[in-house]
């Protein structure tokens, strides 16, 4: 019995390694990282499609494709980096499409003394905030929104000097989540996320703060299984998908998003 | 080239191995001479971060020092802030990562004296002490030597645990190391180049010498000191 276990086991991963073959890889911007698992696992669920996500910052990820990254689609944070893609003739332009627009938001652990609903972005200038965290403006379009944010309301200068910068969204907000930041500029995604969720408060930075991140995606040119890739993307536009999207407080590119802000 | 992020990653191996030659010679000495039975397990210790990620360190250092455990809380309530985003977090995370870069050679170097040569001074009425300041020390002058720039090296070279726990601030955590991942990340290539091209050429220098004055230098017949033995 123990044998035959071991001999099933054995041709399940043999299976794998054949199954890899049709496998498609998508590079995904970190605030994706939220939802998109569960977009991947119902769609491998309904089609049989295996999906391998790899996240980072946009711009890391941009760098990766110019640089020979097998991947197969690429969900940035932004619509730039995939134009650029595209200008560079590495993505089809007729696959670009906007996805979802994702959300700025100020967020504080649950013990922290700050009243985001009076104080909104000046909670930041409370002595007791001794690093905000934020994503790296070089490479992550959250980055640039948070910078862009702290200058629309003229308190960047006041708190250059404490900004701590992740090397993308996910590690900023890892920053803020294990206590060692205060306080962070975060994406919506990572603070409806269960992981987080009930670990702290957000603000919701007003969306005429920042540059609209309008997150777009793209079917890279040297993909080998653009059929597939370009099957996948549809599904992203799919109700189905949109509600997954919803759920982690992304909105759809061209309804218009409410200005008032989400408060928890 | 970055001569703010230069200063602050020359500034942190110089004070990192320096230390390193303050902790690792009681540390090099006790495994040398020691005869507990269970000595092993402490060499063992010391190796670890030779095979150990840095993202295992960078772990530690940002949630077991982290402002939501207790060693952090007594740290920040010692200095006013955690560990992660400080210099002295990177000397820190620094310090337990090139430790066995240090403690290896001079164990190494104390262990190659002629134990002859301590009798003779014992018998001779000196103490362990006095033995090993007057003897053992100037005898393992290449190995102290070679841990010092072996360590010095290997924080210039530490990427792993700053890109986890510095938070890439200018002037304060962002190394050459880092500056380089930042450069390459947004396609710099050129100034990546410069910056990468100076750290190999540095680094190649300092190990020249460190193999260079194991080979010829100030190291005698058969008490040469290798850092990898």
């Amino acid at each position: 019995m123990n044998k035959l276990n071991k001999l099933l086991t054995l041709l399940f991963l043999l299976a794998g390694t054949f199954a890899t073959a049709q496998e498609i890889t998508v590079a995904a911007a970190a605030d994706m990282s939220t939802a998109l698992p569960q977009l991947v696992d119902a769609y491998t669920k309904k089609t049989g499609q295996a999906v391998k996500v790899s996240f980072g910052a946009s711009g890391n990820l941009t760098n990766q494709i110019r640089n020979g990254a097998p991947f197969d689609v690429f969900l940035s944070a932004d619509e730039e980096y995939p134009q650029q893609l595209i200008a560079e003739g590495l993505a089809s332009k007729e696959t670009l499409y906007r996805y979802a627009v994702g959300r700025l938001v100020l967020w504080v652990p649950s013990d922290s003394p700050l009243d985001l609903e009076r104080l909104g972005i000046n909670a930041l200038l409370d002595p007791s905030v001794k690093k905000i965290s934020i994503a790296n403006p070089a490479t992550a379009p959250y980055g640039r929104a948070a910078a862009a944010a702290l200058r629309h309301f003229g308190i960047y200068d006041q708190v250059a000097s404490r900004l701590v910068i992740g090397e993308n969204i996910s590690q900023a907000a890892q920053f803020v989540e294990s206590g060692n930041a205060q306080a962070g500029l975060l994406a919506l995604s990572h603070a409806l996320a269960p992981a987080m969720k009930d670990k702290g408060r957000y603000w919701a930075v007003p969306l005429d703060a920042y540059p609209t991140l309008n997150q777009a995606a793209v079917v890279l040119a040297k993909s080998k299984q653009r059929d597939a890739a370009r099957k996948f993307l549809q599904f992203v536009q799919t109700p189905e998908a949109i509600a997954v999207f919803a759920k982690y407080g992304f909105t759809l590119p061209l309804e218009k998003p409410s200005t008032g802000e989400i408060m928890k | 080239m970055n001569w703010e992020a230069f200063w602050l990653t020359v500034r942190l191996a110089a004070i990192v191995s320096t230390l390193l030659v303050a902790i690792g010679i009681p540390i090099a000495y006790w495994i040398t001479y020691s005869r507990w039975r269970w000595k092993f397990l402490v060499e063992a210790a010391v190796a670890l971060p030779i095979v150990l990620p840095p993202t295992v360190l960078g772990f530690y250092v940002l949630v077991a020092l982290g402002s939501r455990s207790p060693l952090g809380r007594w740290w920040e309530s010692l200095t006013g802030h955690t560990l992660a985003f400080t210099f002295e977090g990177l000397v820190v995370g620094s310090l337990l990562y090139s430790l066995p870069f240090a403690v290896q050679p001079f164990a190494a170097a104390f262990g190659a004296v002629d134990r002859t040569l301590l009798q003779a001074s014992a018998s001779l009425g000196q103490s362990p002490l006095q033995t090993f300041r007057r003897i053992v020390l100037p005898l393992s002058k290449a190995g102290l030597i070679t841990g010092f720039a072996l360590s010095f090296a290997h924080t210039l070279g530490e990427f792993g645990v700053v890109l986890m726990v510095g938070g890439n601030i200018p002037g304060v955590t962002r190394t050459l190391s880092i500056d380089i991942y930042d450069q390459v990340e947004t396609a710099n290539y050129s100034s990546a180049n410069q910056t990468a091209l100076f750290l190999l050429v540095v680094s190649f220098f300092i190990l020249s010498i460190v193999f260079g004055l194991n080979r010829y230098g100030l190291t005698r017949r058969n008490w040469a000191v290798s850092p990898w033995r």
